[in-house]
């Protein structure tokens, strides 16, 4: 991973023409920037039936018959998923992968960046691929692909047991499982879902289905002993290993962990469930009643509550406050500990915490322009495009990345100055 | 209620997944099921519609399926109740084996859920929540008919209602993009972009059967100058058939999907194609039983989409469509979604003649495929195209008065048109508003 402890935080602009590339192409798709807001890249059409992508007006040496999914990793490589005489693989700073399949999709990475896995079909049999490796195993289906947050496993739902068309009995026997790195559970259920890898990487946790009318969850193939009328899916607490997910139970619902109930409140909805770094706390996106929705941490919901959604929540480093994007008759709003910033915007993207848990920003669209509003405080500059905000180590920076006039910005502004 | 005009011989259904659900079952089972949604689930709303209704049968002649059956009160709305819901709550649950799977059949076979008699009831009681009671108690009970059931599996193991695989999706799309390229050379279906101004929805067999329908609507964005992107995880499928199974959990986990998706990639709309079922699903049923009172993303239906497009002169005519056109109003999207003056506005700006079916709006009649039942599939084809003459009629007094062609702006109403088409040998040729538009609006030389 690059660090931003290693970055530029000194140079208060950097420019990068980006219009100009219009004149070099047929056409340009959208734009992405590494984390460390250095590189700008794009899809670009060379001639017909041939493209290339673009870094800082440089083009990868490697053109391709078709290029899309282009995403920097966190190390700041940039991969794209490219095709050549009807192969598909992964390209890596232009590089193409040695294998080549029949499609790849799904770019995940590791928080590192070290590692970028792709779901995988090759001769209608389907894994994942981890650094150009294959699965060893392969499976006539397989959905909800996922990367370890080290990238040392990957796990997926797999279809292990053909069944016909219409063959209700067959599938309602149950022909899904998990697989961690490609080994299935020898358990098979009737539908898996997504699931989550224990920070230590030796668990696999996932929403099942083991009848039409039973869900629970089951951890490394077996199943919790009770089960509820709905599940989402679970997640680890980030020391202990246990695993707590939403059930639904007597028509509403509440968080169990390892099966057993841990909230008293009922709600109308609750997803989105998550722990501080420290994992002393446990917060949720809830219902508390219909058409109500908040947060609710430790199982007390804020009073505040909105009418549409609310999304994107995020514990701040030290665990004490959370932040999320809330949405009211087609307005979005920013709203950090329960208190709902006064600005509004016409969309408004995942909050961001600075590193001592001080300072709060957001990526902003409001009347078709971009910006970024820090502690509900709207920086001046009206931007075509703008990337989420980044805070230095010392949270006292912010690093804006974005389009102005056709020109690419690498901005480091301080948090006063806003 | 009229007395039905003459009686008829039916013929025996054999369908797999009743027969195989209906050996499982036991009286137990059957009673603790009945009454953990009755007393669980429907509460205080089945109680008022139960309670109120007089009995009076006006919701008779709304019902299509009792017009064309010769007014035989077996199919009339209140008597699909008679048959199903009343006597489980008159018995409290004992009821048999038997009993469950023709309830199954009423409710999932022989009720379009159109909301058509709801209208025609003095007080407003829907019958079609009350079929999707039965519907529910049947799913609880395991007996729901093969076809739609596996399609509910489909959805519960892909997302979409096809079996479509997560690469097939993605591919479908490349591969219209570069079909309409060879059109307009700088087409872009574009993919994954965070921040459009909408995200198009689609239902799977679009790109499983009818991958035209996604090219057309590619060109019509590229034309208007549209900020828009697709997909390319599952999510994409607005469509529902659990909804109608009764499988409300995977009916839930379906819109969670599609609205999360929509949140994901930052859109402010959700612009979906000619489907009614689907807007049902996500505009008035799977979204409120998620715990949203309306969607949290705007739903936009086609016909809406092309009003603004043509109001706002972002999409010009070229050459009106010449043929005089009749409309069929979707129940979902008309009676359910109050859109059918726009539907006529974008017909009338697109064809050159517009002929009314009568009833038309709201009132209009059923196209006797809606509510999952052509997803019941072939055993149950000549009861639904049989338990529609009313429509053949309908259609055949429009063509009477000049129609030729018959536009139907939902997939259900087109695929179960058809049907109808054929065997009354009413000589229509079927299209969506969309083949029209994309035919008739200017496009770059």
């Amino acid at each position: 991973m690059l660090s931003a402890e290693n970055w530029d935080w000194e140079t208060p602009e950097k420019l990068i023409a980006f219009a100009d590339w219009n004149e070099n192409f047929a056409w340009i798709e959208e734009p992405h920037v590494s984390c460390d807001g250095e590189k700008i890249a794009a899809i670009v059409n060379i001639a017909e039936g041939e493209f290339s992508v673009c870094i800082n007006g440089e083009t990868w040496e490697n053109a391709f018959e078709k290029i899309w999914y282009p995403r920097f990793a966190p190390d700041g490589r940039l991969t794209a998923l490219v095709s050549e005489m009807g192969e598909w693989t992964v390209a890596v700073d232009g590089i193409a992968w040695e294998n080549k399949f029949g499609y790849v999709w799904n770019t995940l990475f590791s928080e590192d960046g070290n590692h970028i896995a792709v779901a995988v079909q090759q001769d209608m049999a389907y894994c994942m691929a981890v650094n150009d490796t294959p699965w060893q195993q392969s499976y006539s289906n397989m959905t909800n692909p996922l990367l370890s947050s080290d990238g040392k496993r990957t796990a997926a739902t797999v279809q292990v047991e053909d069944f016909g068309e219409g063959d209700i009995q067959k599938f309602q026997e149950g022909v899904f499982t998990a697989a961690l790195d490609g080994k299935p559970w020898n358990t098979k259920f009737v539908n898996v879902w997504k699931m989550a890898i224990s920070p230590d990487g030796e668990k696999l946790a996932a929403e099942v289905r083991v009848s039409l009318y039973d869900y629970t969850i089951a951890v490394n193939g077996r199943p919790w002993d009770k089960t509820f009328g709905c599940v989402w899916e679970p997640i680890f607490h980030p020391k202990s290993g246990s695993v707590v997910a939403p059930v639904r139970t007597e028509g509403a619902w509440t968080l169990a962990e390892d099966g057993n109930l841990i909230w008293d409140r009922r709600f109308v909805q609750l997803w989105h469930q998550m722990y501080s770094p420290d994992g002393n706390k446990l917060a949720a996106i809830v219902a508390s009643k219909f058409g109500k929705w908040t947060i609710a941490v430790d199982g007390k919901p804020w009073s505040v509550t909105f009418k549409d959604l609310i999304t994107d929540a995020a514990f701040s480093p030290d665990g004490r406050r959370i932040a999320a994007v809330a949405k009211d008759d087609q307005k979005w709003k920013v709203v950090v500990d329960g208190a709902v910033w006064e600005n509004t915007f016409d969309m408004a993207w995942k909050p961001v915490f600075s590193p001592d848990s001080k300072n709060v920003a957001a990526k902003v669209e409001k009347n078709g322009k971009y910006t970024i509003v820090v502690n509900d405080r709207l920086w001046g500059h009206e931007c075509e495009t703008i990337w989420d905000p980044i805070f230095n180590s010392e949270g006292d920076k912010v690093l804006l990345r974005s389009i102005e006039d056709g020109k690419y910005y690498r901005r480091v502004i301080t948090v006063n100055d806003l | 209620m009229a007395e039905p005009a003459k009686k008829v011989e039916e013929k025996k259904i054999i369908d797999e997944g009743l027969e195989m659900g209906t050996e499982k079952l036991t009286q137990d089972r059957i009673e603790n099921v009945i009454n953990r949604v009755l007393k669980g689930e429907s509460g205080a709303r089945l109680k008022a519609y139960v309670d109120t209704c007089i009995h009076c049968g006006l919701c008779s002649e709304a019902c299509h399926y009792y017009l064309s059956q010769d007014n035989d009160p077996r199919w009339s709305p209140v008597g699909k109740v008679k048959q199903t819901l009343w006597e489980m709550i008159k018995k409290k649950g004992k009821v048999s084996p038997d009993f469950i799977k023709r309830a199954a059949e009423i409710a999932s076979t022989e009720c379009n859920l159109c909301k058509r008699c709801a209208m025609y009831c003095p007080f407003g009681i829907d019958i079609a929540y009350m079929m999707l009671v039965v519907r529910r108690i049947n799913h609880l009970l395991g007996v729901t008919p093969l076809y739609i059931q596996d399609t509910a599996h489909s959805h519960a193991a892909t997302f979409n209602q096809m079996w479509v695989k997560d690469d097939e999706w993605i591919d479908t799309l490349q591969w219209q993009e570069e079909e309409a390229q060879g059109e307009i050379p700088t087409l872009r279906i574009p993919l994954e972009k965070e921040g459009a101004d909408i995200m198009y929805s689609v239902i799977g067999p679009e790109p499983k059967f009818q991958a035209q329908l996604i090219y057309q609507a590619a060109v019509i964005m590229d034309v208007a100058g549209v900020n828009w992107t697709m997909p390319a995880t599952p999510g994409w499928d607005n469509s529902d058939m659990a909804m109608f199974t009764g499988d409300n959990e995977i009916m839930g986990r379906l819109k969670r999907a599609h609205f999360e998706t929509a949140a994901r990639l930052r859109v402010k709309k959700i612009v979906m194609g000619e489907c009614g079922h689907a807007f049902r699903s996500v505009y008035d049923v799977g979204n409120r039983w998620l715990g949203w009172r309306m969607p949290p993303i705007p739903v936009v239906h086609a016909i809406e989409f092309y009003y603004n497009l043509l109001k706002e002169g972002r999409i010009k005519i070229a050459k009106k469509f010449e043929e005089a056109v009749t409309l069929n109003d979707p129940c979902n999207v008309s009676r359910g979604g109050g859109l059918h003056d726009k539907a006529r506005y974008v017909v009338n700006a697109i064809c050159e003649s517009l002929v009314e079916m009568h009833p038309n709006r709201e009132y209009n009649y059923c196209c006797c495929a809606g509510g999952g039942v052509i997803n019941c599939g072939p055993p149950y084809k000549m009861k639904r195209v049989e338990g529609n003459r009313i429509k053949a009629e309908q259609l055949f007094a429009a063509k009477a008065r000049g129609a030729k062609v018959l536009i139907a702006p939902c997939h259900n109403c087109h695929s179960g048109l058809e049907d109808i088409n054929h065997h009354y040998g009413l000589g229509m040729e079927i299209k969506f508003i969309g083949d029209i538009l994309y035919e008739a609006m200017e496009k770059p030389a």
